[in-house]
């Protein structure tokens, strides 16, 4: 124990605690906690049941009231631990209340009628985990659909991604030829050009190709990332020129060389942008916002807004389909986090 | 031992088929060669990309001058009138230029406004709070990586969830009031009052994007050379001043690109805010993107040409700060040159 607090408290140089220690300290515990805390109590509350997420104060954890059926009363009571004038303690059922006044039965003798003061009784209750919260949005919401149209997008257009991109940085790579600064250039050039400022034009033109409403209308128009090529291009630059001229007596067709040379070896900046490119386009909101006006289109991102936006928001739902969105996301953060990390910081993109 | 072949094996077995895809795409390919020779390839392999970029990124670019001179509902251009430069005169009418409501598309001016303050104070403060966070990341901490994944975790996550996450904390029975209410504040509807909208919108935004720019500030902080702070040490330099003249001048460049970054950002915020508030209530929280996407898709009214225009000027804009963005690149290469 003395050796892992001499390890986290470690500070610089060893001396007395500086002002600066404590700051340190405050704004990481305080960083911590607000990073953290608001998906922590995201996720924790889309266990609760809609009666427990409709009280204040809010409890942290999900619990219910436990509820009995007792002998002469139609509905389940709630149950109560009550404190008795006696001193004594005793869980009863709550028959109805007037005022402040709360009327009581024991489930075990339900004929006596024991008044207790309101604020005398705290109600009996469970941790809890509503898991119908989960289950039901598959059938209700075309949950599944969502799902499969958002793993079916995201899939399809990395692994497009992946391909278009890699060929055209082995282009710009790998070979002399007129134009090509020309293409560099168009290619950074698009960096500038966000889907907001072209969402108009692209509308039609999406339309007059017929991809209104279609998946591959929400796919198509991302997958020439300009990032994309540049990360690559970048590392393909780094891979000997002899290499690609070796397969060529070989008479290695180009096809193969980019096939069986080239694309292994870039296998790291593939990655990368495999990574990014999974959370790009399973973030994706805007567009397929734009594309998608059929609910059985929609992706969880677009489905997600419409029922939040609903005049009847059922929360313990979104909450749940807000986690399961979640899910890829977090995966990817914990397992991959140190190539996304180091990705960003090496080329300075998202 | 076994268990690394056996998914090795496994993995070949799954790429067989892929490997004999390509196999198949090469005979045409070769055939291809044949007549163009090696660099006619180039183009080949440059092709899919550039006409994907064509289609869907330079075409729009260019017909987006042409919507924005043309009038009506329609979606084809064929069946739009040319109407010449009206609409950006329709976005120009004002009254008075100071009130937005004077305006004859007060909606636009009230976006652009809205836009302007959304986007200073959150810049700003995003910086300011980034810049703090790279620094106390740089100190000699135990688990860095850890802290600093605990600052990026919002980065990953998808706006809409974002949104969500805290539209959930800020409605009445939420987080905030709950927290509040442990300081005897009676509980509020954050997310009803224009004010607090507004400030909800950039905290939320701030809090969602910091993470990404503490990351490159950390990176520049990183490449500071020691011996700089190692000398600095031996004289018995003040850290204050260790700060001002090592450190600030060193990440001047790198915070300059984080700015301009976040300012390309900032301008098109939308997809958040568009789940957290709607635009609302009423306009307080209607930014520049979202009057785009109102005015061209989802509004009774929709006027694709208008929406065309108003993206053209957001988009000069951008242009103009990407340029400033690349300047900055540039004299920084020249300077590392040297």
């Amino acid at each position: 124990m003395g050796v892992a607090s001499r390890f986290i408290l470690r500070r610089r140089g060893g001396k007395g605690w500086h002002w600066t220690d404590i700051v340190t300290w405050l704004w990481l515990v305080g960083g911590l906690i607000i990073m953290f805390g608001p998906a922590v109590w995201l996720a924790f509350s889309s266990f609760k049941t809609p009666a427990a997420l409709a009280e204040f104060p809010p409890s942290i954890l999900p619990y219910v009231t436990q509820q009995a059926t007792v002998q002469g009363y139609d509905k389940p009571l709630q149950l109560f631990e009550a404190k008795l004038p006696d001193g004594s303690t005793r869980v009863l059922a709550e028959v109805r209340r007037i005022g402040v006044m709360s009327q009581m039965v024991d489930p075990k003798t339900p004929g006596e009628i024991i008044k207790v003061n309101m604020n005398d009784r705290t109600p009996v209750r469970t941790l809890s985990f509503a898991t119908e919260n989960y289950t039901e949005p598959f059938v209700h919401f075309d949950f599944l659909r969502y799902l499969w149209n958002s793993v079916f997008v995201t899939v399809t257009a990395t692994l497009i991604t992946l391909i278009v991109n890699s060929m055209a940085a082995f282009a710009l790579s790998k070979y002399e030829f007129r134009g090509r600064s020309v293409a560099m250039l168009i290619i950074l050039a698009t960096l500038m050009v966000p889907l907001s400022v072209i969402m108009v034009p692209l509308y039609s033109i999406i339309s007059s190709l017929g991809l209104f409403n279609s998946l591959w209308g929400v796919i198509l128009p991302t997958v020439a990332t300009p990032t994309g090529v540049f990360i690559l291009r970048q590392y393909m630059l780094t891979i000997p020129d002899e290499l690609i001229d070796a397969a060529r007596m070989d008479k290695a067709s180009e096809w193969q060389i980019y096939w069986r040379i080239v694309l292994p070896l870039t296998a790291p900046a593939l990655a990368v942008l495999a990574i990014f490119s999974v959370v790009w386009r399973w973030n994706d909101f805007l567009w397929p916002l734009i594309v998608l006006s059929r609910r059985e289109l929609y992706t969880l991102q677009v489905g997600l807004s419409i029922y939040s936006g609903e005049l009847n928001v059922q929360w313990h739902f979104i909450l749940a389909m807000t986690v399961v969105t979640m899910i890829p996301v977090v995966l990817v953060f914990i397992f991959l986090q140190r190539f996304i990390t180091t990705g960003i910081a090496g080329t300075g993109l998202k | 031992m076994s268990t690394t072949t056996n998914t090795s094996r496994l993995g070949s077995l799954l790429m067989a088929p892929v490997h004999l895809l390509m196999r198949i795409i090469d005979v045409p390919l070769r055939a291809v060669q044949k007549a163009t020779g090696i660099s006619g390839m180039a183009a080949f392999f440059l092709a899919p990309n550039m006409l994907i970029f064509g289609i869907f990124v330079l075409l729009p670019l260019v017909i987006n001058f042409v919507y924005s001179m043309t009038g009506g509902t329609a979606f084809f251009l064929a069946e739009r009138n040319f109407v010449g430069a009206e609409q950006y005169s329709r976005l120009f009418t004002c009254g008075s230029y100071l009130d937005p409501m004077s305006c004859q598309e007060d909606a636009f001016w009230t976006a652009v406004g809205n836009t302007f303050w959304f986007v200073i104070l959150q810049v700003a403060l995003m910086i300011g709070v980034s810049l703090i966070t790279a620094l106390i990341l740089n100190r000699d901490l135990a688990a860095r990586s850890f802290w600093r994944a605990v600052f990026f975790f919002p980065v990953l996550l998808s706006p809409v969830v974002v949104g969500l996450i805290w539209k959930w904390i800020l409605q009445r029975q939420g987080l905030l009031n709950f927290g509040l209410y442990q300081f005897g504040i009676e509980p509020y509807t954050w997310l009803t009052d224009r004010n607090w909208t507004f400030a909800a919108t950039i905290g939320v935004s701030i809090w969602a994007h910091m993470g990404l720019y503490t990351l490159i500030l950390l990176a520049g902080l990183q490449a500071i050379p020691k011996d700089l702070y190692e000398a600095a040490e031996m004289d018995g330099t003040k850290p204050e001043r260790v700060f001002r003249r090592i450190t600030l001048p060193l990440l001047a460049p790198n915070l300059l690109v984080v700015v301009v970054l976040a300012l390309i950002k900032a301008v098109q915020i939308f997809d958040e805010v568009y789940v957290l508030t709607g635009g609302g209530p009423g306009t307080s929280t209607l930014y520049l993107t979202q009057y785009i996407y109102e005015t061209g898709f989802a509004s009774a009214l929709r006027n694709p040409g208008l929406a065309a225009a108003a993206s053209i000027l957001m988009g000069l804009v951008l242009v103009v700060l990407t340029l400033v963005q690349l300047g900055i690149g540039q004299r920084g290469e020249k300077k590392g040159k040297r």
